[in-house]
């Protein structure tokens, strides 16, 4: 396999084509719809305007995701640097590159990406019945944007990207979410929106810091502002403020959380999926990529560190608890999605080996199990158009299917071990637990109040009696369903049993990440001292 | 096996034999699990339709048989795949419990065996300095183990045969049990502590699913899930230990741990912490005050799971953990004294309550509650063999007990069932004069009463008494327990106190299980005319493995036999167990007797085993002078219970207390303060006040947009932003 990819050059075409095919999807798309399509208010599922768009979506993504599992192999586990890396000058009077490349960790991130994006549009197959054409246009925009993000070695391109996804959810929220929808993309739009304008800013800066002495001209080439941007502790300090406020939303960590559980509700089903298994990941990938590696002296302070670590704990527990009492499923999954980021947050900032490794492994989690629970709410509230858990009761007798699929999930959103779920949490808090073992014992509460959520919200939906007659007649899942969820439970399992294969490609981007913040840091503060 | 790479290859005495099969036996259930499982799944996979919105409306005409999915065994039809599963799951037990006792030939022919027999599968979590591997690891414990968890469980298997045939849920059922037993053989079998804690929250899992397997009754479902949220607490100090293990040791497997067994400082801080934290766990698991409150609520289940889940193996899993980790708690004085004191109590306590239940499966829980103190109170006392010699005994008789009950339960509800009335079939006071109809099961279950209850020869009296004579040299010899201190009290004082108290509950267990045989078997028959007619034994396929424990009850105890007695009746060789466990836990013995420590003598043992015995036929007979059987009236004619006894009725309020005050200060503060207060009041109330004004704004700019082409302006907001940049960069070029 690698002999074969090798030969045909993958490696130094693969990114920009995997950025390339989603956007040629999209304009194909639109220009086969555009022409007086998907009237407003149409049911184009039924109308059957909706197949020839989705067929289009459903195979660009396919080809996406087969030409990005490529990367599994030829990925090199063993080279720390950057692979696969592709640069041309866009704007070079104000030295802007397009500069893409991956390590371990985008690697991931980007499987995960392609991958989720097949299944999702397979989860709105007969759910986006309004405008389909350019529901999947936008939709594939998105999916560009997030790859793009995880790529990007240049700052300035990294919040173009970051920009570019932000645009298409927020229509995706907007026009095809519930009841409340306008509220939810305004909230999330505002929300989003803040954070990156002051991220802008920090990178104007940062790319100014990096100029050259002897052109002038300014540089946003990652490495370069990495290397030589020079920052006075207390820019570092306003500098990292801002980043930390663009990713703290996006995460979201609490209190910065509110936006999500109302973008969830409201969005439809692959927005969700979308939203919790790719999106939130923006956020910790951003800390990990820019916020704490360009100014590791200000993220390994105590005082910075201690604040984020609160954050974090709290809203480990916060999230847990708040699911507790939730009487609508889609926002209790919404409110653990805060619980679990918190995770990955810990997992950054106690900068161990096995915390921060724990971190990538929860952010891979978490886009299986809750995009799938989110998938198998969607199919329920398609059935039903109710996501309160009350209405229902006592369904496992009638979905069985459905039954045993969102019990395995559960499992694995509550992290019990030989799923994926226990593998990520153990690692981040056995690797906090060595540098900060009081954030990481209350953390580890956790283990007892998601368990009372997830467990007693399906005892309320699959088991007790069934009552309710209107519940009697469920369909269980369909052949489609199936097939899309089968693929989401196997990874559940294998990440729990097996997860080496992907421990190891992301080792040695991890052990890096955690020693050069550490030796930088040292060296940051000395030469402040000096 | 592909994954297989035996880690001492050549140089194990073992390796090469038929131990080498040993991944198989876990493997076996497993195989059965996924068979069962897809069977299960299989038969009642019916394809929803491609749209399920269009289809939603359109379903109510289909008249599926979803209504008769209800439970209770005979109202339906059997499951279509119920003879596969009859052979699958019962059979995956048989030949596991086969390959292990082969395995068990194999070792015990070697004699002395030093070293564990450890096999490496594969590497689970290697993350810089952590290797966690997927390792079996076959010592003289974990032999044992595997011993009585595949040959009770065999048993268990076969009896659910005849007992849950005809439920609809068969396969299922089978899938969960099979499932379970995996998870407990890689409890048992793990080599280091995050693979146990695979198996001890996989067998969580699988106690969460049968307890409510009937899962339509509300009250099933809620006792499922209070088991396992209650396990989660003990789960947390589980993890808690580990994290502390690695913190100070960097590993976490047996093997490397005992090696650095010796930087423990003994009597530490850290090391009783560990300790105390592994405990934790176990009261979880193990039902120990203050988690105990699940167990009792877990006789929702079906008997059989009662039987094998909850009273022989899972439950005594804290025990087999500590036995495991014998060269911590041995380093803990103090842990271990807080182990012992736990135990006393909820052996005490539990007894107290089993006096006045009157389901026949809530005296057993609260016995088997009871008895988990007693091998605490053995393994707190470094008394690991004795421990873990009563787990097993315990094993046989408790699961005989709940499978004698499991019979009669059976057959009273089939009875109900033919008269179609609703009465209470686990109501002991709706039974009575039960030994007519079902001779076999009633002598089957006085051996295990006189079992339990310690009455000579039968197995319970011999593992009983060494645990209690154990404590009692613990305390006289001057052991480490004894020069330590548990808040602020000697541990000589504390050892004497738990010994009574363990006599005590000895009393209190002799009473409430002749109680529960007098009421079942004895006195008049309180079921009704009609229902008397059909009331018969239960068949072979329940009896048979009824038969074998009873046989196991009676001569169980005889693998640990104390010397006292074998110098007068040659029944069989002195302390084979003790002998046979030394490998794994005689270090840790050794720390806790100390040094200089005298064998205690003859004439001690003697008033000991003598005190014993009276003890428990003094229980007996208070029992049979004061119950009257004759007086007892059924269920719905009889009269609450007054004073103190309705308080023992009413298990002193515990679940009362808990639900007022944990459950529901939880719930009302996550939803008042944290979700109403803090999230919708404040951040989103007060702080985003602005966002709100914003947003109502937008949402008439956002309904303006909703008569366009939406995409539109996506489109344009893309472009525009290359756009805008493009056009700078001409600007600027020269």
């Amino acid at each position: 396999m690698i002999d074969f990819l090798t030969s045909i050059g993958y490696m130094h075409w693969v990114l920009p084509v995997l950025l390339l095919i989603p956007t040629l999807g999209a304009m194909a798309i639109w220009l086969q719809g555009a022409p007086g399509r998907g009237a407003p208010g149409a049911d184009d599922v039924a109308s059957g305007a909706a197949s020839v768009p989705r067929l289009m979506a459903f195979v660009t993504f396919l080809v996406e995701f087969i030409v990005s599992i490529g990367l599994w192999w030829t990925y090199d586990t063993t080279n720390p640097g950057w692979q696969g890396v592709f640069d041309v000058p866009w704007i070079p009077s104000w030295g802007i590159h397009f500069r893409l490349g991956i390590d371990g960790i985008s690697l991931m991130m980007i499987l995960l990406t392609t991958s989720t994006m097949v299944l999702a549009v397979l989860g709105g197959w007969t759910s986006i019945r309004k405008r389909a054409h350019t529901y999947y246009a936008l939709l594939l925009i998105l999916t560009a944007g997030m790859l793009g993000v995880f790529m990007s070695l240049d700052l300035f391109l990294f919040y173009v990207m970051w920009e570019v996804m932000l645009v298409p959810m927020y229509f995706i929220i907007g026009a095809w979410g519930g009841e409340r929808r306008v509220y939810a993309s305004m909230k999330f739009f505002i929300y989003t929106m803040l954070g990156s304008m002051l991220m802008l800013v920090a990178i104007v800066y940062l790319g100014l810091a990096a100029k050259s002495p002897i052109t002038g001209i300014p540089n946003f080439n990652y490495d370069a502002v990495l290397e030589h941007a020079s920052i006075t502790t207390a820019a570092s300090f306003w500098l990292f403020g801002a980043f930390f406020l663009a990713f703290a939303v996006k995460v979201p960590m609490f209190p910065f959380h509110t936006w999500l559980p109302d973008a969830h509700v409201e969005a439809p089903t692959a927005g969700s999926v979308v939203l919790a298994s790719i999106m939130l990941k923006l956020g910790t990938f951003g800390f990990l990529r820019l916020a704490v590696p360009l100014f590791p002296a200000v993220a390994t302070n105590d005082t910075v560190r201690g604040i984020i670590l609160t954050l974090a704990v709290i809203g480990i527990v916060y999230g847990a608890l708040v699911s507790l009492v939730q009487p609508d499923f889609k926002k209790l999954v919404a409110y653990s999605s805060v619980s679990h980021l918190g995770f990955v947050m810990l997992g950054i900032f106690a900068l161990t080996v096995q915390s921060v490794q724990g971190a990538l492994m929860v952010m891979i989690n978490h886009g299986i199990s809750t995009g799938a629970l989110f998938f198998l709410i969607g199919m329920i509230y398609e059935r039903r158009h109710t996501r309160l858990i009350e209405d229902y009761g006592g369904i496992a007798r009638v979905v069985p299917m459905f039954a045993a699929a969102l019990t395995l999930v559960t499992f694995s959103s509550i992290g019990v071990p030989g799923t994926n779920g226990f593998v990520g949490e153990f690692l981040v808090l056995l690797g906090a637990f060595r540098t900060y073992p009081v954030f990481a014992f209350i953390a580890a509460t956790v283990v007892i109040f998601a368990a009372a959520y997830l467990l007693w919200a399906i005892q309320r939906i699959l088991f007790n009696a069934l009552d309710k007659p209107v519940n009697l007649h469920i369909p269980d899942l369909n052949r489609r369903e199936l097939a899309l969820l089968v693929p989401l439970l196997a990874g559940i399992v294998w990440l729990g049993v097996y997860p080496k294969p992907v421990l190891s490609r992301m080792e040695t981007s991890a052990e890096h990440f955690v020693q050069s913040v550490q030796t930088r840091a040292l060296h940051t503060v000395a030469e402040g001292n000096n | 096996m592909l994954l297989q790479s035996a880690v001492s290859p050549g140089t194990h005495p073992l390796a090469g034999t038929i131990a080498a099969w040993m991944w198989a036996i876990p493997l076996l259930p497993l195989l059965g699990f996924l068979i069962n499982g897809l069977l299960s799944l299989t038969a009642v996979a019916r394809f929803g339709p491609a749209d399920p919105t269009a289809a939603s409306h359109a379903a109510h005409g289909d008249e599926g048989g979803h209504g008769d999915a209800d439970h209770g065994g005979h109202h339906a039809a059997r499951h279509r795949f119920a003879g596969i599963t009859s052979i699958v799951g019962p059979g995956v037990l048989v030949a596991a419990f086969l390959l292990a006792a082969a395995i068990f030939v194999r070792m015990h022919a070697l004699g002395e065996m030093s070293e564990p027999f450890i096999q490496q599968y594969f590497s689970w979590m290697p993350v810089g300095d952590l290797s966690v591997d997927v390792a079996f690891r076959l010592d003289q414990l974990s032999m044992l183990m595997v011993m009585v968890v595949t040959g009770v469980g065999m048993l268990i298997h076969i009896f659910s045969v005849g007992y849950m045939r005809e439920d609809p849920g068969y396969p299922r059922y089978f899938a969960y049990l099979n499932l379970f037993v995996f998870c407990m053989l890689v409890l048992v079998m793990a080599a280091n502590y995050p693979l146990l804690f695979v198996g001890w929250e996989g067998v969580g899992v699988c106690s969460y699913l049968l307890i409510g397997f009937w899962f339509s009754e509300k009250a099933n479902a809620d006792a499922g899930k209070k088991a396992f949220i209650v396990n989660r607490i003990g789960d947390f100090g589980f993890l808690i230990a580990m994290f502390l293990l690695f913190a100070n040791y960097g590993t976490l497997d047996f093997s490397a741990l005992q090696a650095v067994s010796g930087q423990f400082v003994f009597g530490g801080a850290l090391i009783t912490t560990i300790a105390l934290f592994f405990f934790l766990g176990c009261t979880g698991k193990s039902a120990q005050i203050p988690l105990y409150i699940w167990l009792p609520d877990a006789m929702a289940g079906p008997t059989p799971v009662s039987a094998l889940i909850h009273a022989a193996t899972m439950v005594t899993a804290g025990v087999y953990l500590i036995a495991r980790s014998n060269f911590i708690f041995a380093a803990a004085p103090v842990a271990g004294l807080t182990v012992v004191v736990v135990g006393a109590l909820t052996a005490l306590f539990a007894a107290t309550i089993g006096l006045k239940q009157w389901d026949i499966k809530k005296v057993l829980a609260y016995s088997t509650v009871s008895q988990l103190g007693y091998m605490f109170v053995g393994v707190g006392a470094g008394a690991y063999v004795a421990g873990v010699f009563h787990l097993m005994t315990h094993a046989f008789f408790k699961a005989l007990l709940f499978l004698g009950a499991g019979s009669v339960i059976h057959v009273m509800h089939q009875a109900y069932h033919h008269t179609g009335s609703h009465d209470d079939a686990q109501d002991m006071r709706n039974m009575g004069g039960l030994k007519k109809y079902m001779p076999v099961t009633w002598v089957l279950m006085w051996i295990a009463t006189l079992a339990i209850a310690g009455i000579p020869p039968f197995a319970g009296f011999f593992s009983k008494d060494e645990i209690l004579g154990t404590v009692f040299q613990r305390a006289e010899q001057g052991s480490t327990l004894a020069q330590a201190h548990w808040l602020g009290l000697p541990g000589t004082a504390v050892l004497y106190l738990a010994y009574a108290m363990g006599l005590a509950a000895a009393l209190l267990t002799a009473i409430y299980m002749t109680r529960l045989m007098l009421y079942t078997f004895h006195g008049p028959n309180r079921t009704g005319e009609k229902e008397r007619e059909h009331l018969t034994e239960a068949p072979w396929i329940m009896t048979g493995p009824l038969l074998v424990l009873g046989l196991l009850s009676a001569v169980g105890g005889w693998f640990n036999l104390p010397e006292l007695i074998t110098h007068a009746i040659p029944l069989g060789p002195t302390a084979a167990l003790e002998h046979w466990l030394d490998p794994v836990v005689g270090a840790g013995t050794a720390t806790v007797v100390g040094p200089g420590a005298e064998a205690t003598a003859a004439s001690t043992e003697t008033i000991l085993i003598v005190v014993a015995i009276a003890i428990a036929i003094a229980g007996i007979s208070i029992a049979v002078a004061v119950l009257k059987p004759a007086a007892l009236v059924p269920k719905r004619q009889a009269k609450p219970e007054e004073g103190f006894e309705r308080v023992l009725a009413n298990k002193y309020y515990v679940d009362e207390i808990y639900d007022a005050t944990v459950v529901q200060g939880t719930y009302g503060v996550s939803r008042n303060l944290l979700w109403r207060g803090v999230d919708v009041g404040l951040i989103d109330g007060l702080l985003v006040n602005g966002s709100a004004w914003a947003a109502r704004f937008a949402g008439w700019l956002g309904s303006q947009l909703q008569s366009g082409q939406l995409g539109t302006y996506a489109w344009v907001l893309v472009l525009g932003v290359l756009l805008v940049l493009g056009a700078f960069h001409h600007a600027v070029l020269p």
